[in-house]
């Protein structure tokens, strides 16, 4: 932070401490594209000295957080209007918007050259594409104009697994991008399930999401389909040779309850009742009819992990994928 | 001196803070690029003398 910006500051507002810094780089969304990335590089099955494959998983999360922080930065007149983000560092007035533009501008910049430099230039290319797609497209154009920024701009946080693929094989093959379709598949049901009971917050921030726009019967009924469409992908990596039988009893098992909450969620009226109170506690309050939509939430979180963990389960264990596909060519013929 | 901004002592204190982790910053990195070259250095010399 400048001087000039420690003199100008409120008497009231406190100085910024580093942590405010750190909390600029989102950190909990940073422990998911570091997962995701982490599982892309190891799936990739190859021999990859373990000080580059550390050093390519420390750029992926260092160019998430650069990219966040400049979200942060280009962001903060809605944080400002919203409970949940009222209190970053920026709307908070703990941290100039500019300081916030330098770090993301800083760090992304550092990720990209030093990926390029240290392990490929393909895995480069791919982190700086995502760290542009998140900033630029999403942040800065598809959020405040689309109420399909999350279905668009989801592609921005689906692309770590090809990033760490590319990392560790110098390619990006359909296996890491049906990884990519997985988690940009999952993130309309996710998000929606949240913007379902966080709606009232959306609305005053002027972010046009799914139900501010469309209601709330129509998101419900297209969280259904968007899950109708995912569970097959998620069951595509046996037929691959990505995922082995623990994947895919985990990725069966889950899809079926998966299912099952967003069809309960269809049948629901999730999101029909705004909720208008203003504490932030109101907020996360779900009422009788939300509590579908929070279980769906909950459950497509866990869902993605436990599946991304199985992989990484496979992969340490050594257990070889299965080849569905194949085999059934093989009985076919 | 511990604040010479005379900008009171939580502020200086927080800029002391910040002023720590960019100088941790900077180390980690300088060494981060000296592990990467020396990795990569003894991978191209293992391959310019194969056993």
């Amino acid at each position: 932070m400048t001087d000039h910006a420690v003199h100008d500051m409120p008497a009231s507002v406190a100085p910024a401490r580093w942590q405010d810094y750190v909390q600029l780089l989102k950190p909990r969304v940073m422990s998911l594209v570091i997962f995701t990335a982490l599982t892309g590089l190891l799936c990739a099955r190859t021999a990859m000295n373990p000080v580059l494959a550390g050093v390519a998983i420390l750029c992926i999360a260092v160019g998430a957080g650069g990219s966040a922080a400049l979200n942060m930065w280009y962001d903060s007149d809605i944080d400002a209007r919203m409970r949940r983000t009222r209190g970053r560092p920026v709307p908070a007035g703990r941290v100039q918007g500019a300081d916030a533009l330098a770090l993301g501008i800083t760090l992304s910049l550092f990720s990209v050259g030093l990926m390029g430099l240290a392990v490929n230039w393909l895995s480069a290319g791919l982190l700086a594409f995502t760290i542009l797609f998140y900033a630029v497209v999403y942040t800065m154009w598809l959020k405040r104009s689309t109420a399909q920024n999350i279905v668009i701009g989801g592609l921005a946080g689906a692309l770590p697994p090809a990033v760490g693929w590319a990392a560790a094989a110098g390619a990006a093959p359909l296996n890491a991008w049906l990884l990519v379709a997985i988690i940009f598949m999952w993130t309309p049901p996710h998000f929606w399930a949240l913007s379902l009971y966080t709606q009232s917050d959306y609305a005053k921030a002027g972010v046009p999401m799914m139900p501010v726009v469309r209601g709330a019967a129509s998101t419900r009924r297209q969280i259904l389909g968007y899950s109708l469409a995912l569970i097959p992908l998620c069951l595509a990596p046996a037929f691959t040779g990505l995922g082995g039988a623990i994947y895919l009893s985990v990725a069966a098992g889950g899809g079926a309850i998966f299912l099952a909450l967003a069809a309960r969620l269809a049948a629901s009226r999730a999101g029909d009742a705004v909720d208008e109170r203003l504490s932030d506690q109101a907020l996360y309050d779900v009422r009788a009819g939300g509590k579908a939509a929070r279980n769906l939430f909950a459950f497509s979180i866990l869902y993605l992990f436990v599946m991304f963990a199985a992989l990484l389960v496979e992969r340490m264990l050594g257990l070889e994928p299965l080849h569905l596909a194949a085999a059934l060519k093989g009985l076919a013929a | 001196m511990s604040d010479p901004w005379n900008e009171g002592p939580k502020a200086a204190a927080a800029r002391r803070g910040r002023s720590i982790a960019i100088a941790l910053g900077l180390v980690a990195f300088v060494v981060l690029v000296f592990v990467v070259t020396i990795v990569k250095l003894g991978a191209n010399v293992i391959a310019a003398h194969p056993a």
